[in-house]
């Protein structure tokens, strides 16, 4: 049996087979066709984010005074005006304004859900790897922390530290993890008394060495798919927060403030304020979803 | 003048005893046909804080208690004063001495007559620091002998300047003659109370099953944060000329919603329509969209202390950051909803005020412009700093933060850092000078151009961007005891305005919707306060 | 277990009081008082509501007081911004409001998510599969604040069946749109962990080789791979539950519901310190409760997990 090899033989033979594992996840996650559409999909939002402005004929705050007053009428979305995707309540661009909160969303989606999962997987796996008085330490910690106000968090760290993205980043990233660390810690648990790890404990593998390469890896698909369901929960997190006016400041804008204005003006014919920001969001949370998809099912190990 | 009041009011008493009978009714005085259903629903923007009289310190609440209760006055349509529980009222000693005469049909809901007992009640009430009321500050206001002292915590609140010779006899001794006094008395916090109750309940007194109330109406239910209900009261004096028999006030919060259910036909009247679809509303509902002056003054304060930008203590700069705003802009394509472009404080439907004579407001906004840029080279040469413009958080003050903006980044090239905050937090900033800009506005608490211009003295506690003249202290101080103050008021605006103490913006004007055949609306009281006891639905067929 | 309960019970003693301080510094440190007004008020004013409400005191006194008044006598004081309501009033108001429309939003979200997600993974890659997983993805990436005003839009402006808001009492008209708006991320979510999780199992050796008994499919689904599967979902569910009944902001502003969603984040904007503290004191011990049943019902599907 592969298990009584010696701890060298063991050593070299996990790395080989890790390398393999992820080369194959590689050619199983190309293999899916969603997946892999998402994944362009993504690709082109990152660079509408990352160069859209260069194509935009008016910057993200720049008033068109022409439009200003009758939006409804001379801000529909028209290439002759410059206005690609119409102009906002104010008579701003919307399509610069959209690749604007294109990358503020995108960031604040992607490292809030970044720290999700570094700090929750690695603290769930902890915590349910050790049980017993630590796991009741750590998880009674989440608790307190999923209990308070996640308002006056945000609003003391705003406030006492300036208002910034940066400290929407660790605002949302001190709350974002807590989740995900529940999560982890619960499938830990189920995996922790496989033989798997009873094995590995029996060759003496130390437990941070247990915890990164036997346990982590095995959560991978419920860290992916959860992981994806984050930075969704991140961007709309986000908009909640800017709509409480502690979320970016204008004329400065995010997916979340620009769904959140179009949604108000919904009846009221403009719907382009709603339509453009709220199809790149919907369009980038599914190329998420499909991807973390793909994740799972090319990170599945038991699927060897 | 003073007894034609008592007049009118015995007349219109007899000229409605005949108007409700039979199955048709008629309107009394109009002779229009009365509706079956006679029900009022309103909506509430933010639910209502509290029930308490000498409590409230919110319009919403002022609102329920203009109906809960009724003071010494009360207010016609238009904000003209009204007999209430007083039936006739004489100044004498020079205005300093008031004697009220209370009407003996006057009752609380429990059927015990409202005497002047009950109003010196309600007034110690105010003012005992027990009671720690936040409008305790409006007895000052009214100048009663000692209230000043009471709040200070230097008098005892029984030496309250005012006693009732008898149960029908109310007499006030003042420190000031003030020539307003009886208009303060409609205010809520003097509204007379039935101790006997609140001795019994402590807080719960306003619940609805305790509740002891002297106006039109009594309170049937109340789901705080949801709904109000109230019925109408069969023991207020008037009860038989009240048409409107209930009340629901809904608390929507979303100005967007409340306005898709005033489309569904739940709601009478919504006012706070959603920012810039009045006129599209006014299109779609010509006879049903309305707009009315509101005593407000929306300004920005630009901070001229030390922890301010220096260039705002330069008049100059100050001046050209406010004559580059473009004020039509802002009321016409931004707000649009029937506010007025402002280049003086005082709100220009202010009773007794005559609107200043101000430079800058008869020309046109090329020239504002040119004389704006000419005072900042002047003053600015190539400079460009960049302001912190602070705001709280709302649509329209985001917008009119962002169109101020662009316009000084445009006209003058300044940069401007938006900082919009949340209510509390804003005003903890706004109130520790650390903006160099804050969005502010003001709003009357009576009828009478002080309440705005006493912003502008030196000492004023709202007075945020510490604008200070010491001409317009001294104007202010003297203005109070003037026989026409009017000429002092004109100087101290010429002033104020013309070193840009603070940039006003627009005079308020509140946007509403009512039902067609819903009549009696107070559109014209600019202070917006309405009484359903004079409101009636005519039938609509 | 009954032991473990008991411990896990008793823990929530300390844990609640780690809460209620760390929350009290919070709000202690927020900007802002309860009695800041535009207007400001004179000092001497000031003086008498802080002397009223008690908030004169050092910091460690009112903490005190507040955990005393309330462990002890569940007096959890008046609200500062209700001024004539006391803490109690409110909750009493808001909380069953919440937990009507929460609980119904709770069953249909898990019912209908746990369904979806089985449905989608038994028949993995079939059009069912397919259509499952876009409508779960599609009701979760449409924001709650665009979800309800369509629904107002389509029930009441377009269909005139239900009112646009309000709570009425609880009438069932009142309860629908909140119901549906509340429950269609969290079904979506559940949905999504459903699938992917029973898609572990169903690739799992025990499952094989149930199969390869020869066991119908049926079987092998409900007695063999369902109870794994659902461990996931239940960690899920406990905070879930939690989430759903504490009050979603966006449906009570929307739908004017009056829950206590809204009271809980106009506290914090109003600085109406007892009621924040209650709420959190009501939150925090909901979700102790749940995430300790989560617990025992893992233990329960799981015997192999040993406390």
């Amino acid at each position: 049996m592969a298990l009584v090899i010696n701890k060298g033989a063991a050593a070299s033979l996990k790395e080989v087979s890790g390398r393999s594992l992820w080369a194959d996840a590689r050619i199983r996650f190309f293999k899916n066709k969603a997946a892999v559409a998402s994944l362009i999909v993504l690709v082109l939002i990152g660079l509408f984010a990352a160069f859209g402005q260069h194509f935009a004929a008016w910057s993200n705050e720049e008033i068109n005074w022409a439009v200003i007053g009758s939006v409804e009428t001379l801000g529909r979305p028209s290439f002759e005006s410059g206005h690609f995707f119409g102009a906002d309540p104010l008579g701003r661009d919307l399509y610069a304004r959209t690749v604007q909160g294109t990358r503020v969303s995108l960031m604040v989606g992607l490292i809030g859900a970044g720290v999700a999962v570094l700090v929750g997987t690695l603290y769930g796996a902890t915590a349910g790897y050790f049980g017993g008085r630590i796991d009741d330490i750590m998880m009674r910690i989440v608790d307190i922390l999923i209990a308070v106000p996640y308002m006056f968090v945000l609003s003391v760290v705003l406030v006492m530290f300036g208002q910034s993205l940066v400290m929407l980043f660790i605002g949302i990233g001190l709350i974002s993890w807590l989740e995900m660390a529940r999560i982890v810690r619960a499938q830990t648990l189920s995996i922790k008394n496989k033989e798997f790890v009873e094995a590995a404990q029996a060759t003496g593998v130390s437990t941070p060495r247990i915890i990164l390469r036997h346990i982590v890896p095995n959560l991978l698909g419920v860290v992916a798919v959860y992981a994806t369901l984050l930075v969704p929960n991140m961007i709309i997190f986000e908009s909640f927060v800017s709509f409480l006016g502690l979320g970016v400041q204008e004329p400065s804008t995010s997916w979340g403030a620009l769904i959140a204005e179009g949604a108000d003006q919904m009846l009221y014919g403009t719907l382009w304020q709603l339509g453009y920001p709220l199809f790149f969001f919907v369009i980038t949370l599914f190329s998420f979803f499909f991807i973390g998809d793909g994740l799972r099912d090319a990170l599945d190990p038991k699927d060897r | 003048m003073f007894p034609k009041f008592a007049v009118t009011g015995a007349l219109a008493a007899l000229l409605c005893t005949s108007a409700i009978a039979g199955g048709h009714a008629t309107h009394p005085e109009t002779g229009e046909a009365l509706a079956e259903d006679q029900t009022l629903t309103y909506r509430i923007g933010d639910g209502i804080p509290t029930l308490d009289p000498q409590l409230i310190e919110d319009t919403t609440s002022f609102h329920v208690a203009r109906q809960l209760y009724e003071g010494l006055v009360t207010q016609d349509l238009d904000g003209s004063i009204l007999p209430g529980v007083a039936e006739s009222w004489e100044a004498s000693n020079g205005n300093l001495t008031w004697t009220f005469t209370l009407r003996e049909d006057a009752k609380w809901s429990n059927g015990d007559p409202v005497t002047s007992a009950d109003f010196i009640a309600g007034w110690t009430r105010a003012m005992d620091p027990a009671t720690a009321s936040p409008y305790a500050w409006y007895l000052e206001l009214t100048s009663i002998v000692n209230a000043k002292e009471v709040l200070a915590g230097e008098a005892d609140v029984s030496t309250l300047g005012v006693s009732a010779p008898d149960d029908y006899t109310l007499v006030v001794n003042l420190t000031a003659p003030l020539p307003y006094f009886p208009s303060m008395m409609s205010f809520a916090t003097l509204f007379p109370i039935h101790m006997a109750t609140v001795e019994a309940h402590g807080a719960d007194w306003t619940k609805p099953e305790n509740m002891v109330n002297n106006g039109a109406y009594n309170l049937a239910s109340r789901v705080v944060g949801e709904r109000i209900e109230l019925v109408k009261s069969d023991t207020y004096w008037d009860a038989e000329n009240t048409i409107i028999t209930d009340i629901t006030g809904l608390v929507i919060n979303d100005a967007n919603q409340a306005l898709t259910r005033w489309k569904a036909g739940e709601l009478d009247y919504m006012d706070d329509l959603p920012p810039g679809q009045f006129p599209a509303l006014q299109a779609e509902y010509p006879d049903e969209t309305f707009s009315s002056p509101r005593l407000c003054s929306y300004y920005y304060a630009m901070n001229q202390t030390e922890s301010g930008h220096p260039s705002l203590q330069d008049e100059r700069v100050r001046l050209a950051l406010s004559l580059a705003i473009d004020r039509d802009v802002i009321v016409d394509q931004v707000l649009k909803g029937g506010q007025t472009a402002a280049y003086n404080f005082t709100h220009y439907a202010t009773a007794g005020f005559t609107m200043p004579e101000i430079e800058v407001a008869s020309l046109s906004q090329g020239e504002r412009d040119a004389m704006a840029k000419a005072l900042w080279s002047e003053a600015m040469g190539d400079e460009t700093p960049t302001y912190k413009l602070l705001y709280n958080t709302s649509e329209s003050h985001k917008a009119i933060a962002t169109v101020v903006s662009q316009m000084w980044k445009q006209k003058l090239g300044v940069s401007t850092e938006l900082a919009n905050f949340e209510w509390k937090t804003y005003l903890g900033i706004r109130g520790e000078q650390q903006f160099d800009i804050a969005r502010s506005a003001w709003c009357g608490d009576y009828n009478e151009a002080s309440t705005f211009l006493d912003l502008l003295t030196s000492t004023h506690s709202s007075n945020d961007g510490k604008y200070s003249n010491a001409r317009v202290d001294e104007l202010m101080a003297a203005s109070k005891t003037a026989d026409d103050p009017q000429p002092l008021y004109t100087e101290v605006e010429q002033i104020a305005m013309g070193e840009a103490g603070i940039a006003p913006i627009y005079h308020y004007a509140n946007t509403f919707l009512l039902h067609e055949g819903y009549k009696g609306w107070a559109a014209e009281n600019v202070e917006n306060n309405w009484y359903v006891k004079d409101q009636y639905r005519v039938a609509t067929d | 277990m009954l032991v473990y309960a008991l411990r896990r019970i008793l823990v929530a003693i300390p844990t609640l009081l780690a809460l209620i301080a760390i929350t009290f510094v919070l709000m202690y440190a927020a900007p802002g008082t309860p009695f800041t007004t535009e207007k400001a008020l004179p000092p001497e004013i000031m003086a008498n509501l802080n002397a009223k409400y008690g908030l004169a005191d050092p910091l460690l006194v009112q903490l005190g007081r507040y955990i005393w008044c309330s462990a002890c006598c569940f007096d959890f004081g008046p609200s500062y911004f209700y001024k004539d309501q006391s803490v109690a009033d409110i909750i009493r108001q808001g909380f069953p409001v919440t937990l009507t429309y929460g609980v119904y939003a709770f069953l249909l979200a898990s019912v209908a998510g746990i369904a979806l997600g089985l449905a989608a993974a038994v028949r993995q890659n079939t059009w069912l599969d397919y259509l499952a997983v876009g409508v779960s993805i599609g009701a979760q990436v449409l924001p709650n604040f665009v979800m309800a005003p369509i629904l107002v839009l389509i029930f009441t402006v377009w269909l005139g069946w239900l009112p646009g808001g309000g709570w009425n009492g609880g009438q069932w008209e009142n309860i629908v749109m909140p119901v549906i708006a509340l429950a269609t991320s969290f079904m979506a979510s559940i949905a999504r962990l459903t699938r992917s999780s029973m898609l572990e199992v169903l690739n799992a050796n025990f499952v094989r080789t149930a199969r390869a008994k020869g066991l119908p499919e049926r079987t092998v689904i409900f007695r063999h791979a369902l109870r794994p599967a659902l461990l996931p979902i239940i960690s899920y569910l406990g905070p879930t539950f939690v989430a759903m009944i504490t009050g979603s902001v966006v449906i009570d502003v929307i739908f004017s519901t009056g829950g206590i969603g809204m009271f809980m984040v106009n506290a914090a904007f109003n600085r109406d310190y007892p009621v924040i503290m209650a709420s959190t004191v009501l939150t925090g011990a909901l979700t102790i409760l749940f995430s300790l049943l989560a617990d025992i019902a893992y233990a329960w599907i799981d015997p192999k997990i040993r406390y």
